[in-house]
């Protein structure tokens, strides 16, 4: 699929920021202000047609300027091809726009990442805490949350509340 | 005994005895021990020959609770709150390791031991335990019922 990322270069140019296609993996490191025209050109481009998007995760580098990235998977079911879109963004301001309007999956990946990660999607329309529960304290899978911490057990939810 | 013989006791021991052979068990299954739970009520292992065959999947009609798999803490409060439903006298079966210890779920989000969050009266090891280990706990638990307390207990203990 390196057609998609070259489609994309002569599109986006300078918001591209970097690509490589090691081993057949076609990836794209994308500004984030971009990340919705990118991925809506990617899904409604004829010839491309990404439609499926198979994967959204949060990951945490805690050695870089960038901490935080947000690694997207998608997929064609037309052409079968797979690409891959990387966004980074700072630790003092984790946050990124969302892209539940293009794709009704990426709502509770979304939230997935903000739980884990606490990446906030801006136009998210309810990003709440998805698998930890809503008095949790911190995001259990940045790099630098104590690998002993206990949560309290939580109160329980209104509804089997007494 | 010949017709015509009587038994003398008290009415303490015959309701202990009625207790000891009549667990009507709740499953909370969240993990894979659940699946030996499947294979203990079943015809091979059959846990009707010790009384407890009865499952209800209310915690109201039950008196013993099978914890049987993962507790994590967003689940903690609602295993609390079926424990509280159900109605005295009860009895609890923490069934593997995860429910009795975790497991090797030493992270974030694993409740360390059931017993963080309510009594336990048996604990059962393995990861699953083999289903005569299950059938060994409810052994354990109707001894303990009867006012027998000894380390261990062998099957010749019991002439059903």
């Amino acid at each position: 699929m390196k057609y998609a990322l070259e489609r994309l270069k002569e599109v986006f140019g300078p918001a591209i920021l970097e690509t490589s296609s090691y081993l057949g993996n076609e990836t794209a490191v994308v500004a984030k202000e971009k990340i919705v025209d990118v991925i809506k050109f990617l899904r409604d481009t004829k010839g491309l047609e990404f439609n499926f998007m198979m994967d959204l995760c949060g990951a945490d580098y805690p050695e870089r300027a960038l901490r935080f990235e947000v690694v997207y998977n998608l997929y064609s079911l037309s052409t079968k091809g797979r690409v891959r879109l990387k966004v980074r963004v700072p630790e003092s301001n984790p946050s990124l726009p969302s892209i539940c309007s293009l794709y009704k999956a990426a709502n509770w990946f979304e939230r997935e990442a903000y739980d884990m990660f606490g990446i906030r999607f801006e136009g998210h329309p309810n990003l709440k805490r998805l698998l930890t529960f809503e008095e949790f304290e911190g995001h259990p899978l940045r790099k630098d949350y104590p690998v002993n911490k206990r949560p309290k057990i939580p109160t329980p939810d209104p509804l089997i509340r007494k | 005994m010949h017709v015509g013989d009587i038994i003398v006791t008290k009415l303490d021991e015959v309701v202990k005895w009625g207790r000891k052979f009549s667990l009507w068990p709740m499953p909370f299954g969240t993990a894979c021990c659940a699946i030996e739970f499947m294979g203990v009520v079943s015809s091979h292992f059959d846990i009707s020959r010790f009384g407890a065959e009865l499952v209800r999947f209310s915690p109201r009609q039950a008196d013993l609770l099978l914890v049987m798999g993962t507790i994590n803490y967003k689940q903690a409060p609602i295993l609390k709150r079926i424990y509280e439903q159900m109605c005295e006298p009860k009895w609890v079966i923490s069934m593997g390791a995860c429910a009795s210890s975790g497991g090797f779920y030493d992270n974030y989000s694993v409740v360390q031991g059931i017993d963080e969050v309510i009594p336990v009266d048996v604990y059962i090891p393995g990861c699953p335990p083999r289903p005569e280990q299950l059938i060994d706990a409810v052994v354990k638990l109707q001894a303990t019922l009867q006012g027998i307390k000894k380390d261990t207990i062998s099957p010749l203990d019991f002439h059903l």
